[in-house]
């Protein structure tokens, strides 16, 4: 089954680039430590999920590419075909000359509408190609104008167009000391619009990754260009083929769904972080020596502590003792800082794999209450290498990770509002204070929601 | 995304005049193989001039003949004849000239009523031919000076004239303001006239000092005299130069000075030009910078006024790069933001510099800055991959600060030193459309300005707890 890559704005567009590059040099590679029919079986399946094999020279990526502004969709079609090894479809993109200015409300309310006819055709020319679909996958940034306002349209027109099919939304969460000064608002109004359409929103946030970049990956100076590859190799560890059950002899056929059946049993719980170890510098793989149990202990407490990366995780923390007298979900009996999940993915590849032991995630007292501790978490395990990581280790979740952040964007964002500050630029283009309240209403909930796991 | 700059009257035209070359001159460097591409295409049509200057625009392919896309309008020919037999006259054609015989007389009642009324079938016609040619018209900015007539008077008329033809395309004007010691004693009734239209009209206004342009020009005099830089003194990263221009130029004596102001215009539209890995559009200034619509005086500052040489430049550099952004020396008004209250602030960034070098520089300046309660954190940051001609790289900082109170302050103190003694009123009131009134009203709309700055400066933007959030019932 394939994956439909909706490319939104400078930031998604910039990040698809990098995901469909780390994805096909993984694929090609020989590092994969597996046997030659294994590795076969890995980038053919690749292949289906990601990029059509036409009579050109060179994979396609599957992908519809759109912008408001020429200069990012230009730049990033060039790249990629300079690269010798896979490309976009010349005619898969839109774009447009002026931009959307940051202004959500521009891209949401004016754009949307204005070029949903064109953006549609391009992405049903794409589903098309498709074997069978296994869904959508759109990269957007919530800060600026086109990703956020327009992706936010563009969603719910692939959710009316394809009522059937899943939705993941990839979302970047900006700099918390601006790229924009209307970001905050923007994030809201993206988030809540989100929620309605999509299936689930996987996060990453520029703060984290830059700091991957800075400790684990000792770049002297970062660019965005850094930051993206970090976000790419966590994607491709997750959107690669992977063996979704024990036993199985066939990659998983339908990687979304899978997905979202283990991590989103429902509607009110849809914010999914990702983490990933190890990372490191590519000069020091060769040096480098992982053992299973190592990296699985770090993962884990990297979940309950609600660590960013593999550094500085606090080992203090410790889940809740079950069986006490207070029923176990309330919230105030919970330590502090711990971060209680509601379902947990783990995808492990590399060799070795038959000697691990997961039993530690399985551990109730991680959990919410409502699902079976055994459904609560599913495991991914593939024998063959990623990206010449020797061993690769990731965890997403659906827990508490990302509360704190959407609490400090909400805050920030009605901090302003309450001032007015910035709003006549909504108002210009359709976008009422009214609507800012419904924004804020949702996500006061979903807060709410997360806080009283 | 295409921008149409008007130059109006004659300070204004002396400033587009160098705007345009240094324009060409950029492009030029960054433009190896003659291709009219999409960077060009926001100043410059290309014309296909076998068939005569009337031909046809190409839109791809090779560089036959360039045409800025301007209006040039004065309602003296001095400056913009000269313009026409200068190094620059292939630029332009006659359809994109207003001009007239006698001037304004330094009157904006003249500027503004008598050749507003009678060009402005003229302008309007002229906009849309102009505007036609244009694949998406984003942007116009008008270049103008506030102190005399026909750059204070029409100019604003025009403003007008744009909002009323062209509601959606954004407005910017980069209005020079006189100094105390101006030689025109109307000047303040001038600037005072104009700046009601300017806070009507204007999407984002760049007010700009001659005084400070003088210091700058000044400053780098004394540093070249001082023997410190020597050779290693890159001559045509000048922010004040002409050197290395597009064609040959000889320099006048306003010419350092308002090549600040042409580099600052096209600093401003750098990243809307050419690529980077975090682009910023006009359309994004405005929508970051103003948070209320009549709050839209933006103070900015360029660096560095030079470079040297030297290649490899350490961060250290870097840094003080940012931190003279921020230092009064290089404002382009005589204001001090780092003492007053930003609203917010934008840094576009030009050359070989990562995201992690801006991280790390408003770190370090934020806590000495001081931030409206609303938008603790109220930075728009760009970067552009193309750095000016001359330099590894550069910054232009944009402030929304209440550090241009005294500069409205003291205007209005000179208009009231005048208007009390109705002194020189009589030449305006004489103009047709003219009447007491416009004069109260303009004062008025000073004074509601000032005040709205001066309500910024007390209450720091809010109340000193944050606004309680929404309770959700669980």
């Amino acid at each position: 089954m394939s994956i439909v890559t909706v490319q939104l704005g400078q930031c998604g567009n910039q990040i698809g680039q990098e995901v469909f590059s780390a994805i096909c040099s993984d694929a090609r590679g020989t590092h994969g430590l597996c046997s030659r029919k294994e590795n076969e079986s890995y980038s053919d399946a690749c292949k289906e999920r990601f990029f059509c094999e036409e009579e050109s020279e060179v994979p396609v990526a599957r992908a519809v590419l759109v912008d408001m502004e020429p200069k990012v969709i230009s730049q990033t079609l060039s790249v990629a075909a300079r690269s010798g090894s896979w490309k976009y479809d010349d005619r898969s993109h839109f774009c447009q000359k002026q931009g959307s200015g940051n202004n959500w409300a521009n891209g949401y309310s004016v754009h949307g509408p204005r070029h949903k006819e064109a953006i549609m055709n391009l992405v049903q020319k794409e589903a098309e190609k498709c074997d069978r679909l296994s869904g959508f996958f759109t990269i957007m940034s919530m800060a600026g104008g086109t990703g956020s306002g327009l992706g936010a349209f563009v969603t719910q027109c692939l959710r009316d167009a394809f009522p059937t099919s899943f939705i993941l939304n990839h979302v970047i969460w900006p700099y918390g000391t601006g790229e924009v000064i209307v970001q905050n608002y923007n994030s809201v109004l993206t988030l809540s619009h989100l929620y309605q359409s999509s299936d689930a929103l996987l996060v990453h946030e520029n703060d984290v990754i830059h700091k991957i970049c800075a400790q684990l990956m000792n770049i002297k100076q970062i660019s965005f260009r850094d930051v993206n590859q970090v976000i790419a190799h966590q994607l491709g560890s997750v959107l690669q083929p992977a063996y979704t059950a024990e036993g199985c002899s066939r990659y998983s056929r339908n990687p979304l769904g899978d997905l979202m059946e283990t991590l989103v049993p429902h509607p009110e719980f849809k914010m999914l972080g990702l983490r990933n170890i190890p990372q490191m510098p590519e000069n020091s793989l060769a040096y480098s020596t992982f053992s299973w149990p190592g990296l699985i202990k770090h993962l884990r407490q990297m979940l309950i502590a609600n660590a960013k990366m593999e550094e500085g995780i606090d080992w203090q923390v410790r889940p809740p003792r079950l069986g006490s007298s207070v029923p176990s979900g309330h919230s105030t009996d919970k330590p502090l800082h711990f971060n209680t999940s509601i379902a947990n993915l783990v995808v492990l590849r590399g060799k070795d794999l038959h000697s691990v032991d997961l039993g530690s995630f399985r551990d109730p007292s991680l959990y919410t209450s409502w699902l079976n501790p055994q459904d609560a978490f599913n495991a991914w395990k593939t024998s063959r290498a990623f990206n010449k990581y020797e061993k690769s280790a990731s965890l997403v979740s659906n827990s508490q990770f990302l509360l704190k952040p959407l609490d400090n964007v909400v805050g920030k964002a009605w901090n302003m509002f309450a001032s007015k500050a910035y709003i006549h630029q909504y108002t210009k283009f359709g976008i009422e204070e009214e609507d800012f309240l419904d924004s804020f209403t949702a996500l006061e909930q979903v807060i709410s929601s997360y806080t009283s796991l | 995304p295409v921008s149409l700059p008007f130059a109006v009257g004659q300070c204004g035209n002396q400033v587009g005049c160098r705007f345009w070359d240094l324009a060409l001159r950029e492009h030029a460097a960054v433009n190896k193989k003659g291709v009219y591409d999409e960077a060009l295409s926001s100043f410059f049509r290309n014309i296909d001039t076998r068939s005569g200057n009337d031909g046809p625009d190409i839109y791809k392919g090779k560089i036959c003949s360039l045409k800025a896309r301007a209006l040039l309008i004065d309602m003296e020919e001095g400056v913009v004849n000269e313009i026409l037999q200068g190094p620059l006259r292939d630029v332009f054609d006659s359809k994109q000239l207003i001009t007239d015989v006698s001037g304004s007389g330094n009157n904006w009642a003249v500027g503004h009523k008598i050749y507003g009324y009678q060009y402005q079938e003229n302008i309007v016609e002229k906009l849309r031919k102009s505007a036609e040619h244009c694949d998406c018209l984003q942007c116009f900015f008008i270049i103008h000076s506030m102190g005399g007539g026909t750059g204070s008077g029409l100019g604003t008329f025009v403003l007008k004239l744009l909002e009323d033809e062209f509601p959606e395309v954004y407005r910017f004007v980069t209005s020079i303001y006189p100094s105390g010691e101006d030689d025109v004693i109307t000047s303040p009734y001038n600037s005072v006239l104009a700046m009601k239209e300017l806070n009507e009209h204007a999407d984002c206004v760049l007010p700009i000092e001659n005084e400070s342009l003088f210091d700058i020009v000044n400053k780098i005099h004394q540093m070249i005299n001082s023997g410190k830089l020597g050779s290693t003194l890159k001559q045509n990263s000048l922010v004040t130069s002409s050197a290395g221009s597009a064609k040959t130029v000889q320099e006048k004596p306003f010419d350092a000075m308002n090549n600040i102001v042409a580099n600052l215009l096209l600093n401003l539209t750098s990243s809307a030009r050419f690529e980077g890995s975090l682009n910023m559009d006009l359309n994004e200034i405005s929508m970051n910078l103003v948070p209320f619509p009549r709050l839209h005086y933006l103070v900015s500052s360029l660096t560095p006024l030079y470079t040297l040489t030297d290649v490899n430049v350490p961060s250290r550099r870097l840094d003080q790069m940012f931190s003279d952004a921020f230092s009064r020396d290089h404002q382009l008004i005589q204001a001090d933001p780092k003492h007053s209250l930003y609203l917010a602030c934008a840094l576009l960034v030009r050359g070989n510099v990562q995201v992690s070098d801006l991280r790390r520089n408003i770190e370090r300046l934020k806590p000495s800055l001081h931030f409206v309660s609303w938008n603790q954190e109220g930075w728009k940051t760009g970067l552009c991959s193309v750095p000016p001609v001359g330099h590894s790289h550069s910054l232009l900082a944009l402030a929304n600060n209440t550090c241009v109170k005294p500069t409205f302050i003291q205007l209005k103190d000179r208009f009231m030193k005048l208007y009390k003694k109705k002194a020189h009123l009589h030449h305006y009131l004489h103009v047709d459309g003219m009447e007491q009134s416009c004069f109260s009203e303009a004062i008025s709309s000073l004074s509601d300005l000032i005040e709205e700055y001066d309500e910024l400066d007390t209450t720091k933007g809010g109340p000193r707890t944050d606004p309680s959030r929404l309770k959700i019932a669980v």
